[in-house]
């Protein structure tokens, strides 16, 4: 491919030439993190631009002039912008997101616990999820336009409507109220036994499951489709071939990817669904800390919490972007 | 386009929306009691005078019910319509000058769409002053984001075809490009689209009022009911799903109309692929 | 001798789904009949839409898309092969009868290696080992005249050019030794000097191995090639059906007759060649990622003659036709029109400039608004260029329609309502309403079945001498070029390798590659591609 009258190649370009998955993937890699700068500065940046004063806030509308001078002495408001963020920043990068405003304590120190706790609930509901999604999808592909494939379709259909909280207080009155089988709210605390631990997040869990599982399986489900009406399947078709290989030899390579792509894809949204699933269950992760903290318009809390719910959905996009490169036959054997 | 054609779950969506429309529109002649109005007891039961019983101050929930589809539709619609507009408007700026505005426009959305819209949202109403107007601007604008990458993937689509490239070799300009022969080519996706995002951003505002962002009491909104009576629910009283119930209906409604929709749109495709 | 195929009274039915009209039954195939021996060639032509391929694939029991074989017999060494039920019919696919796709890009699976891929049903089915059936691959990508078989098979798909592909699959379809192949149109979407070697390489191999093959396409010149018998279909029913001699020679139908003589006709060259109107000097592109595409083009058109513009697949013809009207501003050289300099970039040129140039696309549907009517698209270059309006506008419309030859009752239709060669006259019906100078054509007729594709060459052809128009016509086929050129440019790979008046251009002494382009066009005549073949390999000895 090379062109003799063309100028010497760069390095880079003879590297891209050489590896080029490495390329692609350590491109990636750069580009989500420039990403994640560029959401540091907006997170930073953009509280700092919008209207409304912290100090004022903070003290409420009664508050003099002076007070209000010696709050944003006190909370370093009154420095430049850019100090403060190249500061934030180093602290950020190094596990520091400071103190907050409202409980004067170290902001990391709750995010520690807490962050543990979220991604448990997620992790949690993800290995549930997951596999029910994807089999569901193939369940519905193989009895395509039949009564199971429609009643799978309205079904979720129905679900992706549904408001997390709805679904958190409606089992809640089920099983944790008129049943008694489970617990509300969902508490959890440390050297908690992991058996327990798991009793308490049984109807979180369930809710972060039902609210994930049908916008998997229906993207799933039309992954697989997409596979299963491209010409090599006809291909391997007319060669005679059992429908059990075909699918197994022929579409399962191929639909691995986009099925990759949209677990991790979902997993992203989970990171999110859990927000809202915590408050209704009053768990003390994250989401609910974050929530705490805009009430009271308690700024280093917002900031970190946004910063980290960013980087975790930042990372999982880009989890997908490399699975599915990897996963590129084209990619991976080139020319 | 033909009645008849129309299928059976479609209808029930169309006729849930014009239900919640009604409600909306007419909600001071509907409503047998006031928005804020105090009838009777904490959690009283339903019964033949109150319909779905009363709320955590004693209100009659049917009555704050229908007041509240006023709100969340009107503040939900406004959202979605400024969403669309201004989603649409940048990508197809995009998609037709191509280049440098291009690259501008969605490197900045690929960066808003890195963070998730719930953390955005709360980031931003954290600091901004609690207000109808900037909670709809704020639901509007993060919205806008997911509307302009499909309004530029199919902007793109049909702004590769060769009739676009002929009326510009005619010398047409960029209005008349996107309005006369891009914009109808592209209308009944982007119909289902605005669907979509419309219960999105209901769903998107109960969220919002229920974790006490959103629309701020004592005006009657769904969400916000739900957050009123939820402490109800460990007692084993039901008012705090009565309004959720309305929400995932009205979101249902919706998005069985989009579906009919969408699958119109690729029925339409293939029709003319073996033309 | 027993019949290997034997297809009575086959009927195929589908349903189609029109938007906003209820669901309706069509009939794909009616009442088609016919008999293979083994080691025959059948060949079956038809149109798009003639139901060939249909057929084709009923030789596997299979319906595509939806399409359901719903009446007759096909019987395969006496049995019928539509009763077998499915796991009957699975041990006759990849076995006794294979299948070469049209397209071998899409129809090899790209997560897995060529060799793989092709040995698979042998060894599926039974009839091989590995190891053997590995060899028996190895002997046919040899046959096939395949670059390196011995380390072919270890390459994927997207690694190895669409001729090699097609070859591959061909070698798929042969690998289990089965009695019929079913070829579909494997070569049509291959350049001519792409194809003239692949479908050496099938008859070579399916004459080697003693098989049956139905080979479908649409053009009569290739089948003619490779055929025993052939059969003519048009919408789903037999034409004629003869042997190649009698079919070539003397055909009975005037729709075979028709097929036969498509552009016999040769133009007149215009003597005087002197005026130019348009003039290309030294022109150079590249694309904004700076790949060049065309290097240092220098050419001229005269006023109301046509230059035909020659040249493969990524030869620049098309980019030509683009740094012609602005698309792609040149990066070096420069293009007079009418002896002044034409403004380079599409943006910069007035209104006029943009009038005198129009271009006519080759797959018309893409090339007019769907939501437009006739009236529309005809209408708005009268509106833009020249401010017609109203009444005014409605009668000019009408009388581009008589010039186009269609009726003034289309003025309302939508695109989708007109057949292939009536957009078509639409299109250039929108070109003509500018009153240009100067129309491109880019293979306005390549996507056209041959005789409607015919009728619009007549069209333009009438109205070039009605109204001094100029044309530059691109195409990939030489009989056009000798129908309706005047001068001719032959390109290859962003070069321009020949140009002058048509009489000096296509005629001998000839450049390497014009030789070999004009000695890839298969002609109507049976044993061309043998004789072809034989001066090829003279040529190779005498090096």
């Amino acid at each position: 491919m090379s062109n003799p009258t063309e100028t010497e190649s760069l390095p880079r370009q003879r590297f891209q030439e050489r590896f080029p998955l490495l390329a692609l993937v350590i491109e990636r890699i750069l580009l989500s993190l420039l990403l994640l700068v560029a959401v540091s500065m907006l997170i930073f940046g953009g509280v700092e631009a919008l209207p409304g004063d912290f100090a004022t806030t903070y003290l409420g509308q009664s508050a003099t002039p002076q007070a209000v001078a010696n709050i944003r002495a006190e909370l370093g408001l009154d420095r430049p912008v850019v100090t403060r963020y190249f500061e934030w920043l180093a602290g950020a990068v190094q596990g520091d997101f400071g103190t907050s405003w409202a409980s004067k304590n170290s902001v990391s120190e709750q995010v520690g616990n807490r962050l543990g706790n979220s991604l448990f609930l997620a992790g949690f509901a993800a290995v549930i999820s997951v596999p029910l999604a994807v089999g569901l999808g193939m369940l519905s592909v193989h009895f395509r336009n039949r009564m199971p494939d429609k009643i799978i379709n309205v079904i979720s259909l129905a679900a992706i409507s549904l408001p997390e909280f709805f679904i958190g207080y409606l089992l809640i009155l089920y099983f944790a109220v008129n049943f008694g089988i489970a617990t509300f709210p969902a508490t959890v605390y440390e050297g908690m036994g992991f058996i327990e631990r798991l009793k308490a997040i049984a109807l979180p869990t369930a809710t972060l499951v039902l609210v994930v599982l049908a916008h998997m399986m229906r993207m799933t489900r039309a992954a697989i489709l997409s596979v299963m009406s491209s010409a090599y399947m006809e291909t391997a078709e007319l060669k005679g071939l059992s429908a059990f290989r075909a699918i197994v030899k022929h579409a399962a390579p191929n639909a691995l990817a986009p099925i990759i792509n949209v677990v991790a894809l979902n997993l992203a949204y989970l990171v999110v669904g859990v927000v809202v699933v915590e408050v209704v269950f009053v768990y003390p992760g994250m989401g609910q800390y974050m929530v705490d903290a805009v009430t009271v318009r308690d700024m280093p809390v917002v900031q970190a919490c946004g910063l980290i719910f960013a980087a975790v959905y930042i990372f999982l996009n880009m989890l997908a972007d490399i699975l599915a490169i990897i996963a590129n036959p084209r990619l991976r054997h080139p020319r | 386009m033909r009645l008849r054609e129309i299928p059976i779950t479609a209808w029930v969506g169309i006729l849930g929306i014009a239900l919640a429309c009604f409600c909306a529109a007419f909600a001071p002649l509907i409503a047998p009691y006031g928005e804020t109005e105090v009838v009777g007891g904490v959690w009283q039961e339903a019964d033949a005078q109150f319909f779905f019983g009363l709320d955590n101050l004693g209100r009659d929930i049917l009555s704050r019910l229908i007041y509240g589809a006023r709100t969340t539709l009107s503040v939900a619609l406004a959202a979605t319509v400024i969403s669309f507009s201004l989603g649409i408007l940048l990508s197809f700026i995009a998609a037709v000058s191509g280049g440098l505005i291009d690259t501008v426009f969605s490197r900045f959305n690929d960066l808003m769409m890195s963070i998730p819209t719930l953390i955005f949202a709360l980031v931003v109403l954290a600091v901004l002053p609690q207000h109808l107007i900037v909670l709809i601007l704020v639901m509007a604008v993060l919205d806008s984001t997911r509307v302009y990458r499909l309004g530029r993937a199919v902007a793109l689509d049909v702004a590769v075809m060769e009739f676009v490239e002929a009326a510009r070799l005619r010398g047409e300009g960029t209005t008349w490009i996107i309005f006369r022969e891009i914009l109808p080519n592209t209308l009944s996706p982007l119909l289902a689209e605005f669907g979509l995002r419309f219960a999105f951003s209901i769903l998107f505002l109960s969220t919002l009022s229920f974790l006490g962002l959103g629309i701020q009491p004592p005006a009657a909104d769904w969400g916000g009911m739900v957050k009123d009576n939820k402490d109800g629910i460990i007692f084993g009283i039901s008012a705090a799903l009565v309004p959720g119930t309305a929400i995932a209906a009205l979101a249902i409604c919706v998005n069985l109309v989009v579906d009919w929709l969408l699958k119109r749109t690729s029925s339409l495709k293939g029709g003319r692929g073996d033309a | 001798m027993p019949e290997l195929l034997s297809v009575r009274n086959l009927k195929i039915e589908a349903t189609s789904y029109p938007p906003g009209e209820p669901p309706k039954r069509i009939t794909i195939v009616d009442g088609v009949s016919f008999d293979l021996q083994k080691g025959k060639v059948l060949g079956l032509i038809g149109e798009s839409g003639a139901g060939k391929s249909t057929i084709g694939l009923s030789a596997l029991a299979y319906g595509r898309g939806g399409a359901e074989i719903t009446g007759g017999e096909v019987s395969l060494n006496g049995t019928n092969i539509l009763a077998l039920g499915k796991a009957g019919i699975r041990k006759v696919r990849g076995a006794q009868v294979c299948y070469v796709a049209q397209s071998a890009a899409a129809a090899f699976n790209p997560a897995h290696r060529l060799g793989d891929q092709v040995i698979e049903a042998s060894v599926k089915h039974g009839l091989m080992s590995k190891d053997e059936a590995r060899k028996r691959a190895l002997y046919l990508f040899r046959v096939l005249g395949l670059p390196h078989p011995e380390t072919f098979g270890d390459r994927f798909p997207h690694q190895v050019s669409g001729g090699q592909l097609q070859r591959a699959m061909t070698a798929m379809a042969l690998c289990p030794n089965p009695e019929l192949i079913v070829f579909d149109e494997p070569t049509t979407a291959l350049d001519v000097t792409t194809q003239i070697d692949v479908l050496a390489a099938i008859k070579h191999a399916i004459e080697e191995t003693d098989t049956a093959a139905l080979y479908i396409t649409h053009d009569l010149a290739v089948v003619a090639q490779i055929s025993d018998d052939i059969m003519v279909l048009r919408y789903g029913k037999t034409v004629e059906y003869g042997s190649v001699q009698q079919i070539i020679e003397a055909p009975t139908q005037d729709y075979t007759r028709a097929l036969v003589n498509v552009r016999q006709t040769a133009r007149q060259e215009a003597p005087d060649q002197s005026q130019a109107l348009l003039r290309v000097d030294n022109v150079s592109a590249q694309y904004s990622n700076g790949f060049k595409v065309l290097h240092g083009v220098s050419l001229h058109l005269c006023k109301g003659q046509t230059l035909a513009i020659v040249g493969e697949s990524g030869s620049g013809k098309s980019t030509l036709a683009r740094v012609i009207t602005g698309l792609l501003p040149p990066s070096d050289g420069r293009i007079t029109f009418e002896d002044k300099p034409l403004t380079p970039a599409l943006k910069s040129r007035s209104r006029d400039e943009l009038r005198r140039i129009q271009l006519i696309y080759q797959m018309a549907d893409t090339a007019m608004n769907p939501r437009q009517t006739v009236r529309d698209i005809i209408g708005r270059p009268l509106t833009f260029y020249y401010g017609l309006r109203g009444a005014a506008k409605t009668a000019r419309v009408k009388e581009l329609l008589e010039q186009i030859e269609m009726s003034n009752g289309f003025i309302d239709r939508y695109p989708a309502e007109l057949s292939g060669g009536q957009k078509q006259r639409v299109a250039i019906a929108r070109a003509l309403a500018a009153k240009p100078e100067l129309i491109l054509c880019d293979e306005p007729t390549s996507a056209l079945d041959p005789l409607v594709a015919e009728g619009i060459l007549k069209l333009l052809m009438k109205l070039q001498t009605e109204s001094q128009l100029s044309y530059i016509f691109i195409t990939h086929d030489i009989a056009i070029v000798r129908a309706i050129a005047d001068s001719v440019a032959v390109m290859h790979r962003g070069r321009l390798v020949r140009f002058g008046p048509k009489s000096r251009a296509l005629s001998p002494p000839f450049d390497d590659y014009t030789d070999l382009l004009l000695k890839s066009v298969p002609e109507m005549e049976i044993g061309w591609l043998e004789r072809v073949l034989s001066t090829r390999r003279m040529a190779s000895a005498g090096n």
